[in-house]
């Protein structure tokens, strides 16, 4: 307790007299191009996949052709109920370390950097974008918003325990810059872009 | 902390330059990621405007820091979250281990963060009976070499796949002679695996604290500090107070600018929102003063505190990137290492501040428009008066200034200096002589300036003409 005292006390003494006016961020976020190409641009420069579906069905077809390996698959979203598991929200976090694939749908996306906004509500579990072999995200197409601007005024006041920005695979570039896709997290990220 | 010698930037920079293929391949793959940063910056039209917006924003922070953080801690709390405040690095790591020890943790898992490379704190632990494993991959790297990290963002940045390859065929026992990075990363995720899923207590640090939420925000492109915290019972958040920004919304600029002014991406992989604990497990944040305060009052130098921990000015930095992170002997390296250095120890890192060419490089890729070397110039006055500068230097300085102080003394110094340059090169071009490493002098000149002026100028012609 003396510390924190001690601590703002010097604070006090030591910072500038008078408070400085914060900036308007009104006069950011004007750039004007095309939001669903950057996105799938970006995506794909950084790693990530994006496919077009029209329909939950699109998902499930598309899972069935693509995942043909993976044993454990769960989601949050009913609508996989056929291909994915829903029953796990209240396990222990530890035992989804042998799942292979984690699906579950993000609040939104945003163009200039391929982010998605998920918070611990969609998640099920928080651990379950980042303990899964490969990671699957659905977002709605009209739910893609140019930049990060936009992005924190949609989330507002949002209440949430956790949130995360995801934006591509789990990566490291850290032996002599050579990138390698999979460090502790996901391997591969497909975004289903639904509309 | 250590009780290591600390070798002077200009020796260890010699010794890091011995090896010139080598340093040749750092100084490119450092410059590699420069380039990398131009071109995500100049992919943003509004990159300037979001410098002076970040800067704006860091500026404010500073002046009502002391408010700010009475905030974030009130809202931090209401969130669940529990609060430590520690003066210096001592009281950090007691802080750090008082909540290890109630949860009777002997083995932790801990991503990136410098504030606890700056307090010594897994040395600490080691002595205490803890065990600390980094999981950043770069991190983990140097960690099982026994060194500190060479670089904030890239922290075995200094290091060879070759070094790597034989680094994991020790400890971890990967196939010798296997260079590829693929197979490399893949053993280090299969055993830090294991880690994530058994370790009970997790440390990351602090990229931003929010005032307005009591959320902190921390940025990964490995997915290591979630990996860990999630799975953990207690996840320690340790940050230094300046991390701290006013309002959620500000985050809209910062993590526009972070990655892309770090490694050119456009944002990390993962940009976590902690607000709360889950049920039942805890989360503490520790806000770190350890000398922050003190540099907060030194008008010179206070905007250093408006640093996000990019990097950049490194990868930029034409020392730097030939001399190696090492060469600084401080947690954090290059140019904004070398502003902060000197707050922490003025006699141990007298050195740092002259470790520059003051290009003015590291300003204009600041993303929060810290004056980088300015104040590095700043830096050198103040330690010359506090009397912290080289014995050489400072007799260099005084017999420089008898010199010039002198014409007829300059005189005689400058026509023995052509003469001894013209008759005895090798008493001046030889190993002895600084000037001389990786140089040529230039042809020694016939007369000074000063000699062929009192030939040719107009009334000296005119002397001549008359006669």
């Amino acid at each position: 307790m003396s510390s924190k005292a001690d601590i703002l006390r010097k604070i006090k003494q030591n910072q500038p007299e008078s408070v400085t006016a914060l900036p308007d961020l009104k006069v950011l976020g004007s750039e004007q191009f095309n939001v669903l190409e950057t996105y799938k641009t970006v995506l794909k420069n950084i790693g990530g996949y994006p496919v077009e579906v029209s329909s939950y069905d699109d998902v499930i077809s598309y899972i069935k052709t693509h995942y043909t390996n993976e044993k454990r698959i769960i989601t949050t979203l009913p609508e996989l109920s056929e291909i994915a598991t829903l029953d796990w929200t209240n396990d222990d976090p530890h035992s989804l370390e042998n799942v292979d694939l984690t699906i579950v749908k993000a609040h939104f996306g945003v163009a200039e950097n391929s982010a998605l906004w998920v918070t611990d509500d969609i998640l099920g579990q928080r651990v379950s974008p980042f303990i899964a072999q490969y990671l699957a995200i659905i977002v709605n197409k009209e739910n893609i918003f140019p930049t990060m601007h936009q992005a924190y005024d949609k989330i507002g006041n949002q209440e949430y325990g956790f949130g995360t920005f995801i934006a591509g695979p789990s990566k490291t570039a850290d032996i002599e810059q050579s990138l390698v896709l999979g460090a502790h997290g996901a391997r591969g990220l497909v975004v289903f872009i639904l509309g | 902390m250590s009780s290591k010698k600390i070798i002077e930037h200009s020796e260890a920079a010699t010794r890091f330059n011995k090896d010139s293929k080598r340093v040749d391949w750092h100084d490119e793959t450092l410059w590699f990621v420069r380039e990398k940063r131009d071109k995500a910056a100049h992919q943003i039209q509004d990159w300037e405007l979001l410098r002076e917006t970040a800067s704006k924003i860091k500026n404010n922070v500073l002046s009502n820091i002391h408010d700010y953080l009475i905030e974030f801690e009130a809202n931090a709390q209401k969130n669940g979250i529990k609060v430590h405040w520690a003066a210096d690095a001592k009281e950090h790591n007691e802080i750090v281990h008082s909540i290890l020890a109630k949860h009777d943790v002997k083995q932790m898992v801990k991503s990136k963060s410098m504030l606890t490379e700056e307090c010594h704190l897994n040395e600490y632990l080691a002595e205490n009976g803890v065990e600390v494993i980094d999981s950043d991959l770069g991190e983990y790297i140097v960690q099982l070499r026994k060194e500190p990290p060479s670089h904030i963002v890239l922290p075995a940045i200094h290091l060879k796949k070759e070094d790597v390859s034989e680094t994991f065929h020790e400890h971890l026992g990967t196939e010798k002679g296997n260079f590829d990075p693929q197979y490399l990363t893949e053993s280090a995720r299969q055993q830090l695996r294991d880690t994530f899923l058994t370790r009970k207590a997790s440390l990351t640090g602090v990229n931003f604290a929010i005032a307005e939420t009591g959320e902190f925000v921390v940025c990964t492109n490995e997915g290591n500090a979630d990996m860990g915290a999630h799975l953990a019972d207690v996840h320690i958040a340790c940050m230094g107070f300046e991390k701290l920004i006013p309002k959620r919304e500000h985050l809209g600029v910062f993590l526009r600018l972070l990655a892309r002014s770090a490694t050119g991406q456009p944002i990390t992989t993962f940009s976590s929102h902690f607000k709360k604990p889950r049920d039942g497990k805890e989360i503490h944040i520790v806000i770190v003063d350890n000398g922050r305060s003190t540099q907060l009052g030194r008008e010179d130098f206070r905007n250093s505190l408006k640093c996000i921990r990019c990097g950049a000015c490194m990868n930029t930095c034409p020392v730097y990137r030939r001399s190696g992170g090492h060469s600084y002997h401080n947690a954090v390296a290059g140019p904004i290492g070398s502003i902060l250095a000197p707050n922490l120890d003025m006699s141990k890192n007298a050195d740092l501040p002259f470790a520059s060419t003051l290009c003015g490089s590291c300003t204009n890729v600041c993303p929060v428009k810290i004056d980088i070397h300015d104040q590095l110039y700043k830096w050198r006055q103040v330690l010359v008066k506090e009397g912290h500068t080289l014995s050489s230097k400072t007799m260099a300085m005084k017999t420089m200034a008898t010199v010039l102080a002198n014409p007829t003394v300059f005189n005689i110094a400058g026509k023995s200096g052509r003469f001894v340059m013209k008759n005895v090169p090798a008493l001046v071009n030889n190993k002895f002589n600084k000037w001389y490493d990786h140089r040529e002098m230039p042809a020694v000149p016939e007369e000074s300036f000063r000699e062929w002026y009192k030939k040719n100028s107009r009334e000296a012609k005119e002397k001549n003409n008359e006669q």
